[in-house]
């Protein structure tokens, strides 16, 4: 050891690597904390050295230490330079450590964001996914926001292995930023078809977890979720589906119609456990959303509660578990069919497993009813106190009083016997729910009115025991039923037996002992007990009684005026006062006890817990406007709270404590809010009192004290409920009997005392037991007009709530995902604004007639596609075959066979101006939006010329523009358009484009432009070509190579459209030529006559080209890697400027600059089969020199042929 | 989702700890302590299935575990994860451990932290797993059984 700390840091960073770091820290069990700290010390000295292989090391070893609890974040900047480092193996350490410590609070996470867009765009794909798994880690907002777009980007990446990635994440990017759910949706849409199994999951998985939380935003994606169930054989993505549907049929319960067959299927054939519950559940939460009328549904019933019954049966503990959770969700819609296996339940209370237990209990809910009530909470009670775990006995607690409370106490017949379980459940120390018990003693005594006088006698007789008491120096949960017994004692003291004996009761000096809020109340009903007392006394004309008792209010009041408690102290301080006059007035033989009992006059009504939010606000208020002017600004800041506190001390001034300063005021103040939520006046308005008391300091964390309880503890002088057990039972009995005898004698008569707010579920032989009492539940107090609300329980702060985004809305402009631009955009924008407006006034009308048209054959569209409108696909029978709804007429598939790829330009081409009238809910069309976020610029541009062609103005080749990342000029560029003439005759114009996209590999899309020039109207188009071996036009399933495709679309006069048709291929590395026809009817006035028109369609190499960005270390390290063949032309006799070149040959060639000095570009490109094409471009006097790098080389001599051929033009 | 992926031996020793959500490191250790007090408490033939520790999450959330010799692997997730599935899971990575290490015990994870082993196996089960993510791991896997064979490792180790 000492040697090793002599030697110098440079040799020591090879000594410690992890394992040794490992190694060390078990050899030093007894120093361990000394030892590491050690350790870190020998970090931070590697840390400052130059050498990234060592701060790796080190950052490794910080890993280890972190996930030991050692807090990490100092280093959170040398995490970002190992992140930062060019070595894989360093660059894994780096994320690894800042997934694990790096969060929202880290300052220097802004500092990564170049370097994860770095990451994310490099050429190796394990860069880029180390990247992605440790961005999911540590996203923030901000990040969110700015990396989304290249996210995104990556949703399309060749690689399955990114693209899984990049969906996953993006769930987080929603999350952190929401903004970007809309514009991304389109294409995690498309990734739930993806070919990757991967994919499809993670696509599946990150949709289902938003709409878990949103369900009604995702409906529509109903039609595709239920192909794929039916169609998809993964268990993984099945459960997840299934899943997702238990969210969505409580919306749309014509999707559980439509669910219910194929999942039946399913639960008959799977083997798989998991997938079997699944589907149980999900066919649960579909019979909950159906409304009970089908007939059949009692049949799917039977079959969920038969599994349920075999999974409980099983062996395994597991299944035994999830059978009973699966129960209960059953048991609250169809309670019947569970109670019929009331055995297996019961059984499964007995079961060792505490889990199993609890989840049985939960079924207990649903089973009881009049009849067995009383049998079940005595078998819960027997539980009770062979419980071992208090946390279990909490639990069986809290079960029983929710049984018994259940709608309204519409099982219990027999209050007594529930009052008597209440107060048995006293009994239990160290339960965390005394609190509960109390609550419910109060109800009951407030709401049954028939019960008070019991209530009060069990009350008075719990004030009188001494082990409540007692147990509040253990700080125990239970003294919270005190609370309750005081509070009924005194205000229902007109029941009490002996009052005398219960006012010593809570007079005693151990009464300080309890908590702060108990003690309060006390005080109060002292009082109340006291003024009932007088009463009593004065009527019976006992004046020495009188003054007895007012002497023993006098003696044992000073008491709590010592408490620490100020609520306590100034009740009992003000008491004191008025029975000191009260003592007086008695000396004088004044008759006193009317006058004291009317300070209590009144009764209590319980308040509905929500009748305070629900008081509506009177007509002319505004609560938001200000009563005073706000202060001015000047005012400064500490004098208003002293204002407060001013008149705060002119209310109290004539109370006590003359003497109290502003900070003992505040206390007050405090206390008093306390007081509010412990006042039984205020017993229901509050949300949950319960909740308040577990706020308050002490209940929590009060050390619970076990006690053994195999002897069950007797309350003195209490009934054990079980008496009235045995009551009830004879009372049921000589019901019975004496019903008998009535129906002998054939008078139905109306039972008497049946309880007059009794919920509506009742059984029929429910009916039959009468409760004992006069049963009068008093209705919780509404206020007048109260409005009718739903959204009580929503939680504005539910970070899931950003997210209920409407995903069937067309995009707005304004929804773009933000992505880096280059400063002078607005520039060229402007500037080209400048030179289009006059063409563009010209457009407007045949602009305008042409939108018509299409929207018109938009709509067409739309109704044959209807297959995807959910309402359409909902009300197909259900057939299990129902996917082929999905499937779109045959004429119809090339021409939408394309779009689904996004890639679509002729959306594109409708310009932004458009967006507002024709944006149907075409779900297609979002996708094109998305698109133009990343080359709007481009787009613009093309679309106002692509106008421009359409008005008869030839494509011109000779423009230029500026594309995004080109366009770092000042000089306007023309614009230009990458549509080039195909064929043109007398009737017909033919101009095209391709476009590949980096999803497809094999595919390219080309956009046809059909522009009838003649006076007649063209129909029955139809596009033919001659595939070669390389390149084949798709066409629609069934059809033969030598059939053509239809084009969609008639064309009246002057009028021109796009179709599109799909094209696969197979090497990309040549250029290619294909020989078709267009073929057509003209029909004029003289009659319709059959005409043809030839066409070569080139496919150049350039067309495979995508434009794909890519930063200039990417770049340089895919030069450096050596794994490209390179070529160079040279062009002489150039004119134009560099930068029109540049864009020139950026937007036609599909390049996108990378960097450029002066006269020299470098610009980077990808195929659609993932080559990738580098090239440097220098200008020289009079000429231009092309070089170029490219994985094929093949493909890299006919792209330089091509740009050879467009130089030459310029 | 997967919320948090903890592993620890019978002593409550971390070995491998995993948050998909932010905690600062005491309540990190706060909740591996408390974890293994909750799973330290069960028979091994009761049910793998807690109802969830009061620190991570509310209601919503699970503790499925499973417990092989010396180690306990907990898996906290939220009620869109499928139960059965997550045991299986667990399966899984236990499975992929001892591939990676030939019988995989407790040393390996602690001398392996860095080898591709382990730094690489949790944060891969895991980007595999995470967001309740498993893509293609076990996509040949008819879950329920649990005597699954994996076989197709190579991708995940």
């Amino acid at each position: 050891m000492a040697l090793k700390m002599v030697k110098g840091s440079i040799d020591r960073m090879f000594d410690k690597n992890l394992q040794d770091l490992v190694r060390g820290i078990r050899n030093h069990k007894e120093d361990e904390a000394k030892y590491i700290s050690q350790c870190i010390d020998e970090i931070k000295q590697e840390l400052k050295q130059d050498n990234i292989a060592v701060k790796a090391n080190a950052v490794c070893k910080l890993t280890y230490l972190q996930m030991l609890g050692y807090d990490i974040s100092w280093a959170a900047f040398n995490i970002i330079e190992v992140m930062s480092a060019s070595k894989f193996t360093f660059k894994r350490i780096g994320y690894l450590a800042a997934s694990q410590c790096f969060h929202e609070g880290t300052d220097v996470i802004m500092l990564t964001t170049n370097q994860i867009r770095k990451d994310l765009s490099s050429p190796s794909q394990y860069d880029t996914g180390v990247a992605l798994t440790g961005l999911s880690c540590f996203v923030t907002p901000d990040l969110a926001r700015d990396l989304a777009n290249d996210i995104m980007t990556l949703m399309s990446h060749t690689k399955p292995y990114i693209r899984k990635k990049a969906v996953l994440i993006m769930y987080k990017v929603f999350l952190k930023y929401p903004e970007s759910l809309r514009p991304a949706f389109p294409r995690l849409k498309e990734k739930l078809e993806d070919p990757d199994p991967g994919v499809q999951s993670a696509a599946v998985n990150v949709i289902c977890e938003l709409a878990r939380r949103n369900p009604k935003n995702y409906l529509s994606l109903a039609p595709l979720f239920f192909k794929l169930m039916t169609s998809s054989t993964n268990n993984w993505v099945l459960i997840k589906i299934i899943k997702l549907f238990g969210a969505l049929t409580p919306l749309e319960p014509r999707l559980g119609k439509k669910l219910i067959e194929p999942l039946t299927n399913l639960i008959h054939s799977t083997s798989a456990m998991s997938l079997l519950y699944e589907c149980v559940n999900t066919v649960i939460a579909v019979l909950i959303s159906l409304s009970s009328g089908m007939p059949n549904h009692s049949a799917s019933i039977q079959l969920c509660v038969q599994k349920l019954r075999i999974l409980i049966e099983d062996s395994d503990q597991n299944l035994k578990y999830l059978g009973l959770l699966a129960m209960s969700k059953i048991l609250r819609t169809h309670p019947k069919s569970v109670q019929a296996h009331k055995d297996l339940v019961l059984q499964c209370l007995d079961d060792k497993d505490e889990s199993i237990r609890l989840r049985a209990l939960d079924l207990l809910y649903g089973m009881v009813s009049k009849k067995n009530l009383v049998e079940i909470v005595k078998k819960l009670m027997s539980h009770v106190d062979k419980a071992e775990g208090t946390t279990y006995r909490d639990e069986l607690l809290t079960k029983i009083i929710d049984i018994c409370s259940q709608c309204n106490y519409q099982h219990v017949t027999n209050f007594q016997w529930y009052i008597s379980v209440l107060v048995e459940l006293t009994r239990l120390e160290g339960t965390r729910h005394g609190h509960l018990i109390a609550a419910q003693m109060l109800d009951v005594a407030i709401r049954v009115r028939a019960i008070r006088k019991f209530a009060v006698s069990q009350m008075s007789a719990l004030l009188d025991s001494t082990h409540l008491v007692a147990s509040s120096t253990q700080r125990s949960g239970i003294c919270e039923v005190l609370y309750a017994a005081a509070w009924i004692c005194g205000e229902f003291s007109e029941h009490l037996q002996e009052p005398h004996q219960t006012l010593e009761a809570m007079l005693r000096p151990k009464v300080t002992t309890l908590p702060g809020h108990i003690q309060a109340v006390y005080v109060q009903n002292v009082v109340k007990l006291y003024a009932s007392i007088l009463q009593q006394k004065e009527q019976a004309a006992e004046p020495e009684a009188a003054q007895d008792v007012t002497q023993l209010m006098v003696d044992r009041l000073p008491q709590f005026v010592q408490s620490a408690d100020l609520e306590v102290q100034e009740r009992a301080s003000c008491i004191l006062q008025l029975v000191k006059h009260i003592q007086k007035l008695q000396a004088k033989d004044v008759p006193v006890a009317e006058e004291v009992s009317a300070l209590f006059a009144g009764e209590l009504n319980p308040v509905a817990p929500k009748a305070q939010k629900k008081v509506p606000v009177p007509e002319g208020l505004d609560l938001d406007a200000w009563i005073n002017e706000p202060p001015s600004d000047s005012e400064s800041e500490d004098e208003k709270p002293k204002g407060i506190f001013h008149e705060e001390e002119q209310r109290h001034a004539k109370q006590q404590l003359p003497e109290a300063d502003e900070e003992e005021l505040a206390r007050r103040r405090e206390a008093r809010k306390q007081e509010q939520a412990n006042n039984p006046f205020y017993i229901k308005s509050s949300p949950s009192p319960q909740k308040r008391y577990q706020d308050m300091p002490g209940v929590e964390h009060i050390p619970v004290v076990q006690i053994d309880l195999s002897v069950p503890l007797k309350v003195p002088g209490m009934p054990m409920s079980d008496q009235y057990v045995k009551l009830e039972e004879e009372r049921r009995h000589r019901q019975r009997l004496e019903k008998d005898r009535k129906k002998k004698k054939k008078k139905d008569k109306e039972k008497k005392g049946k309880p007059r707010h009794h919920g509506s579920l009742h059984t029929e032989s429910d009916e039959d037991i009468t409760p004992a009492q006069q049963v009068d539940i008093v209705t919780e107090e509404m206020p007048e007009n109260a409005l009718p609300s739903d959204e009580d329980d929503k939680d504005p702060n539910d970070p899931y709530r950003a997210l209920d985004i409407d995903l069937d809305k067309p995009l707005a402009d304004s929804e773009k995902l933000p992505v880096q631009k280059h400063r002078n955009v607005d520039n060229s924008k402007s500037a080209d604004k400048e030179d289009v407006p006059v063409v563009e006034k010209k457009i407007k009308k045949p602009k305008k007639k042409e939108k018509k048209h299409r929207e018109k054959e938009r709509e067409e569209k739309g109704k044959e596609k209807e297959g995807e409108d959910l309402d359409f696909w909902l009300s197909t029978t259900p057939l299990p075959a129902a996917a082929p709804a999905l499937e779109e007429p045959e004429v119809n598939a090339v021409i939408t066979a394309p779009k689904e790829e996004g890639e679509e330009p002729r959306r594109e081409e409708q310009g932004d101006e458009e967006e507002d009238d024709d944006s149907e809910r075409d779900p297609e069309k979002k996708s094109s939006k998305r698109k133009k976020k990343k080359h709007k610029k481009e787009k613009e541009e093309r679309s106002k010329d692509k106008k421009k062609s359409k008005k008869k103005k030839p494509p011109s080749d000779k423009a230029a523009e500026p594309v995004e990342n080109g366009a770092l000029d000042e000089e306007p560029l023309p614009p230009m358009s990458s549509y080039c003439l195909l064929a043109e005759n007398s009737y017909i114009r033919m101009t095209y484009d391709i476009q590949g996209s980096l999803q497809k590999d094999s595919q390219v899309t080309v956009s046809v432009v059909l522009e009838n020039q003649s006076c007649s109207f063209l129909k029955n188009m139809e596009l033919n070509v001659l595939d070669s071996l390389n390149t084949k036009l798709a066409r629609p399933e069934g059809s033969s190579v030598h059939d053509g495709v239809p084009v969609p679309f008639q064309l009246p006069p002057g009028i021109s459209n796009e179709a599109q048709f799909v094209f696969t291929i197979q090497s990309i590395v040549m250029a290619q030529k294909l020989k078709g026809t267009l073929s057509f009817i003209a029909k004029n006035d003289e009659g319709s006559t059959h005409e043809k028109l030839d066409f070569k369609l080139h496919f150049s190499c350039t067309s495979y080209l995508v434009t794909t960005p890519c930063y200039s270390d990417a770049f340089a390290k895919l030069l450096e890697s050596g794994d490209l063949s390179m070529s160079s032309i040279k062009v002489d006799g150039i004119s134009m400027s560099f930068q029109n070149l540049l864009a020139k040959i950026c937007f036609h060639h599909h390049f996108s600059v990378v960097e450029r000095v002066d006269s020299c570009a470098s610009m980077y490109s990808r195929s659609i089969q993932g080559h990738h094409v580098c090239l440097l471009m220098k200008k020289g006097e009079k000429s231009v020199s092309i070089d170029g790098k490219c994985s094929d080389s093949t493909l890299l001599s006919n792209l330089l042929e091509e740009l050879k051929a467009t130089l030459a033009k310029c | 989702m997967i919320q948090a992926i903890l592993v620890f031996n019978n002593h409550g020793k971390p070995r491998l700890v995993r948050f998909y959500q932010r905690f600062p490191e005491e309540i990190q250790q706060q909740i591996v302590r408390e974890t293994f007090h909750l799973v330290l408490k069960r028979d091994d033939n009761i049910c793998n299935f807690l109802e969830g520790g009061s620190l991570i999450g509310g209601p919503d959330y699970k503790l499925i575990y499973r417990h092989y010799a010396t180690l306990y692997f907990v898996f906290c997730v939220d009620s869109s994860e499928s139960e059965l599935g997550i045991l299986d899971l667990i399966q899984v990575f236990v499975e992929t451990l001892d591939k990676c290490f030939e019988n995989v015990c407790e040393l390996d994870l602690i001398f392996h932290m860095d080898k591709g082993g382990l730094s690489a196996a949790p944060a891969r089960a895991v980007s595999a797993v995470k967001n309740i993510n498993l893509p293609e791991i076990p996509r040949n896997i008819n879950i329920g059984d649990l005597n699954i064979k994996v076989p197709n490792l190579s991708q995940f180790v």
